[in-house]
């Protein structure tokens, strides 16, 4: 069977005085998509950014519990935030490219990570950009600036940019709330495909969007895990009323 | 609708009448700098005008070279900016990236604070501590000259460049700064290869409208640049930009006389001056604005 590429035990998560995220338990396969659901603010926002450290930056935050990656758990002290943060790559809710070039953008993590030959940094950025499907569409103008790309084309060149530094792990944070249905297609499609070498935890509110992509889901309220199991038996016959009231659309 | 158009159109008319009359009064202005600094080119050719280095207005026969003044105008300002952009930079970036929230809250005040200094107090300060203190220790004629004038027009322009690049490091939105920490970057790296290079335009906005601070600045060098028109060979010698000349010899010059329209033709050059670095700094907004979408 599949192996859990992270295993979550007891996380508690405060906002000041905010119980934002409630004695969480559960596992994350490797090489799968995993879908966090829920109503707005039930925490899996939250939850996602738990997972690569993102929460430091927040001033009042505090967690509790442990996130153990391949075994290691990432809230110890030892932890070096820079390389979780290179294996564990994030993609967020709005495109967000660097007001750089297309190449330049791509190219920003392997730099940081010593990169520094054109010709390595050449296949790197092709590479990354098949990998997001992107290549075709803008192998001719790597040098013109990213902003000038449609909102999906730019999201699709964050997943390059985050795939160019051979993460294990990509979260997604609502990677097509801003995007047209096409290019929400096009991701979708994506993710997809990117489970073969990734691990993939993406946070959706579009429920649909979890039942066609996911492997496993997690559904998220009020600061809870309710439940967690294979995508096809938590859209068919969930276990918990909580669940099927969500999926079925009576709130959220 | 008809009613509301209707009650539309006069503030329109109203907030065109005045706009309009500021940019006739604007235009007038210019018209009669231009119309008075001419005269003098009927007596000097425009070439010993803007290369004469002999600047003796009011010998027998006078000689209007400006040479020494634009010399001083530009050593002042260049000194000024040596001095002043790399520190204003540096101090934005602490502000609005590293330093912590009481931190600022202090240094933010203090630094606005120092922009409202009267450039007459700066100046006199350059007058009364600066240079005795430069003379004890340098081991020279006069304290009175372009260090003087270009470390207190420094401390000028500190505050107007600080607090406009620092609105500009400000406004580089938070997902910027998410991708770059997402890839695994430090907060120097991140403040050093994504928010400056994205508020790059505005930082140098920032730092060119301190420099046309700079150049038009007078009363400081007025009073603490020494006022010798000579150009310049060390940082220790007494300089008289375009703009004390103007200041301190206008005054003393008879109406419509050769010397005057020479002062005239001085306030143009520096017209210029702005007026080039203005056009530098929107080249840039837009270029940058181009990059963006």
């Amino acid at each position: 069977m599949e192996k859990d590429k992270f295993s979550v035990r007891d996380l508690d998560l405060y906002y000041g005085s905010n119980h934002a995220l409630k004695k969480i338990n559960l596992q994350i396969p490797e090489r799968a998509v995993t879908a966090l659901i829920g109503p707005s603010g039930c925490g899996k926002s939250s939850f996602l950014r738990c997972l690569n450290r993102m929460n430091d930056f927040i001033p009042g935050c505090s967690v509790s519990g442990k996130v153990e990656l391949d075994g290691s758990d990432i809230y110890d002290a030892n932890t070096d935030l820079i390389n979780l943060r290179r294996r564990v790559g994030m993609v967020f809710q709005r495109p967000n490219p660097f007001p750089m070039s297309i190449f330049d953008n791509v190219a920003y993590g392997p730099r940081l990570h010593g990169d520094r030959d054109r010709n390595t940094l050449r296949d790197i950025v092709e590479e990354s950009l098949r990998v997001s499907a992107l290549w075709g569409e803008v192998r001719d103008i790597l040098h013109t600036p990213a902003l000038a790309l449609s909102g999906g084309q730019q999201q699709r060149l964050c997943i390059a940019r985050a795939v160019a530094v051979q993460p294990e792990v990509l979260l997604m944070d609502e990677p097509t709330s801003a995007l047209d249905p096409m290019a929400t297609a096009r991701i979708e499609e994506l993710v997809r495909e990117l489970r073969t070498r990734y691990t993939v935890v993406i946070v959706t509110h579009n429920m649909q969007q979890a039942a066609r992509i996911s492997d496993t889901t997690d559904f998220f309220l009020s600061g809870e895990m309710v439940e967690s199991g294979p995508t096809q038996q938590m859209f068919t016959s969930p276990r918990d009323k909580r669940t099927e009231d969500y999926i079925t659309g009576r709130f959220g | 609708m008809r009613t509301s158009l209707k009650e539309d159109r006069i503030p329109r008319i109203a907030v065109m009448t005045i706009a309009s009359l500021g940019v006739a009064i604007m235009l007038f202005i210019l018209y009669s700098l231009v119309r008075d600094s001419i005269p003098i080119l009927a007596h000097v050719t425009l070439s010993d005008l803007l290369f004469g280095t002999h600047w003796y207005p009011t010998y027998d026969p006078p000689e209007f070279g400006m040479l020494p003044l634009i010399a001083g105008s530009v050593s002042v300002t260049l000194l000024a900016s040596l001095i002043s952009l790399p520190i204003s930079l540096a101090l934005a970036v602490f502000l609005s990236e590293v330093c912590p929230a009481i931190l600022r809250e202090i240094l933010k005040p203090v630094i606005e604070i120092l922009g409202f200094f009267p450039s007459v107090v700066l100046g006199f300060i350059g007058m009364v501590v600066i240079a005795p203190w430069m003379v004890m220790n340098f081991n020279i004629m006069t304290g009175l000259n372009l260090l003087n004038a270009s470390v207190l027009m420094g401390v000028m322009i500190i505050p107007i460049v600080t607090s406009l690049a620092e609105d500009s490091l400000n406004s580089v939105p938070k997902d910027i700064r998410d991708a770059s920490f997402a890839l695994g970057a430090t907060r120097l790296e991140t403040i050093t290869r994504s928010v400056i290079p994205a508020a790059l335009p505005g930082l140098m906005t920032a730092s060119l409208l301190g420099v046309m601070r700079a150049i038009g600045e007078t009363m400081v060098v007025l009073m603490a640049a020494g006022g010798a028109a000579m150009i310049p060979r060390s940082i220790m010698d007494p300089v008289r930009p375009l703009t004390s000349a103007i200041a301190a010899e206008m005054g003393e010059t008879p109406f419509r006389s050769d010397h005057y329209f020479a002062l005239f033709f001085a306030g143009l050059l520096l017209l210029l001056m702005t007026l080039a670095l203005n056009m530098t700094a929107l080249w840039i907004e837009s270029r940058a604005k181009r990059l963006r979408s």
